[in-house]
């Protein structure tokens, strides 16, 4: 089964902070880091990409590794530029309360995780 | 004009990580020593020995700029510096208000303000290591409009640098220049990238021990060693540049 954007947003009452527009992107995998330059290296295309970094440079990273989605756990919150960069770029931001690590779990269970070749 | 050489970024005792006794006297004896023309004090969050810095500089002879190395929210640290203490202690206002915490001394170190005279005045108290609440983009208008230059720390390191932080240094925001920690081999470095993504280049020592004072400095063909000259040389502007 495929697993959308909007699955998780709704499956794990996310709020959608911005980029709505990118709600039906498909989700292949997850990664989770705080170092750009760490995510750029190693995060899988289509991953939704759980961090605390809210600076608009995630989405030119997100755009960059054709990442599904942003979670910004621990309830971190973009602000008004990152915001507009994820409207204009249809990459949706999500926000949860939850650590990484808890949120990761419950994606993990749910399904999301790299297919075997 | 002639060639000023400038170590901008030394700790004193007041960074956690500062070595006792690197009090404001002595780090400008050691500035002296090793021949530097100018020096800035450039403390985590703080700018409380600056003052001090500037009139042990003014008596012994060494001119000493007032700065912060600013951490913020992406944990990203830079330079401000600045000509007057009264503008660093401005920015310091904004920082201590965006900074939470109480330092643990027996985990990160002790903060000592110290006078020109080598007396201890008090320990800080707040978490100077810690990152203030403020975006790198704040960071750099708030300083900019006090009238200060904006370097972003040791940008070849893989922590707390905003290439680490940020993977890349963000479209439109700007900086006055980009500084190599004394680890990097600055000669291939700068064979490779004399304009870091455009931006200057400088290196400085870091130093947290009086040993490492001056261990790298930049050299600047300027007028005076002040922040309007540095930004002149910065921009290659009225024959003012950084020599290499």
């Amino acid at each position: 089964m495929v697993m959308k954007v909007r699955d998780i947003q709704s499956e794990f009452n996310l709020e959608v902070a911005a980029g709505g527009s990118g709600l039906d992107r498909e989700i292949a995998d997850g990664y989770c880091g705080d170092l750009l330059s760490d995510v750029m290296a190693n995060a899988g295309s289509g991953s939704v990409w759980l961090t605390t970094q809210a600076h608009q440079n995630i989405l030119a990273v997100a755009a960059l590794k054709e990442l599904a989605a942003i979670v910004l756990v621990n309830g971190h919150g973009p602000d008004d530029d990152t915001r507009a960069r994820a409207d204009k770029e249809g990459i949706p931001i999500l926000l949860s309360t939850s650590s990484a690590y808890q949120l990761a779990g419950r994606f993990y269970k749910a399904g999301i995780k790299k297919k075997e070749e | 004009m002639k060639l000023f050489k400038g170590d901008l970024h030394i700790h004193t005792c007041l960074s956690p990580c500062g070595e006792l006794e690197m009090s404001p006297l002595k780090v400008v004896k050691e500035g002296l020593a090793k021949g530097l023309d100018f020096i800035a004090i450039c403390d985590h969050n703080s700018a409380e020995n600056t003052g001090a810095a500037m009139r042990a500089g003014a008596k012994l002879g060494i001119h000493v700029l007032p700065g912060l190395e600013i951490n913020s929210v992406e944990e990203i640290h830079s330079l401000a510096i600045f000509d007057r203490e009264e503008q660093a202690m401005r920015m310091q206002a904004m920082v201590y208000a965006h900074l939470q915490g109480i330092n643990r001394p027996d985990i990160f170190g002790d903060q000592i303000v110290v006078n020109e005279f080598d007396e201890v005045e008090r320990f800080d108290g707040r978490m100077l290591i810690a990152s203030t609440q403020l975006g790198i983009d704040a960071i750099v208008r708030e300083v900019h409009r006090l009238g200060g230059i904006v370097v972003a720390s040791h940008v070849d390191r893989p922590s707390y640098s905003i290439i680490s932080q940020l993977g890349f240094i963000p479209p439109g925001l700007e900086l006055d220049a980009v500084e190599l920690s004394c680890m990097s081999n600055t000669e291939s470095f700068l064979t490779d990238n004399r304009n870091f993504k455009g931006l200057p280049v400088i290196t400085s020592s870091d130093a947290h021990l009086p040993g490492d004072v001056g261990r790298r400095y930049t050299s600047f063909f300027i007028e005076a060693p002040c922040v309007n000259e540095l930004r002149m040389a910065f921009q290659n502007k009225s024959e003012r540049r950084i020599v290499y």
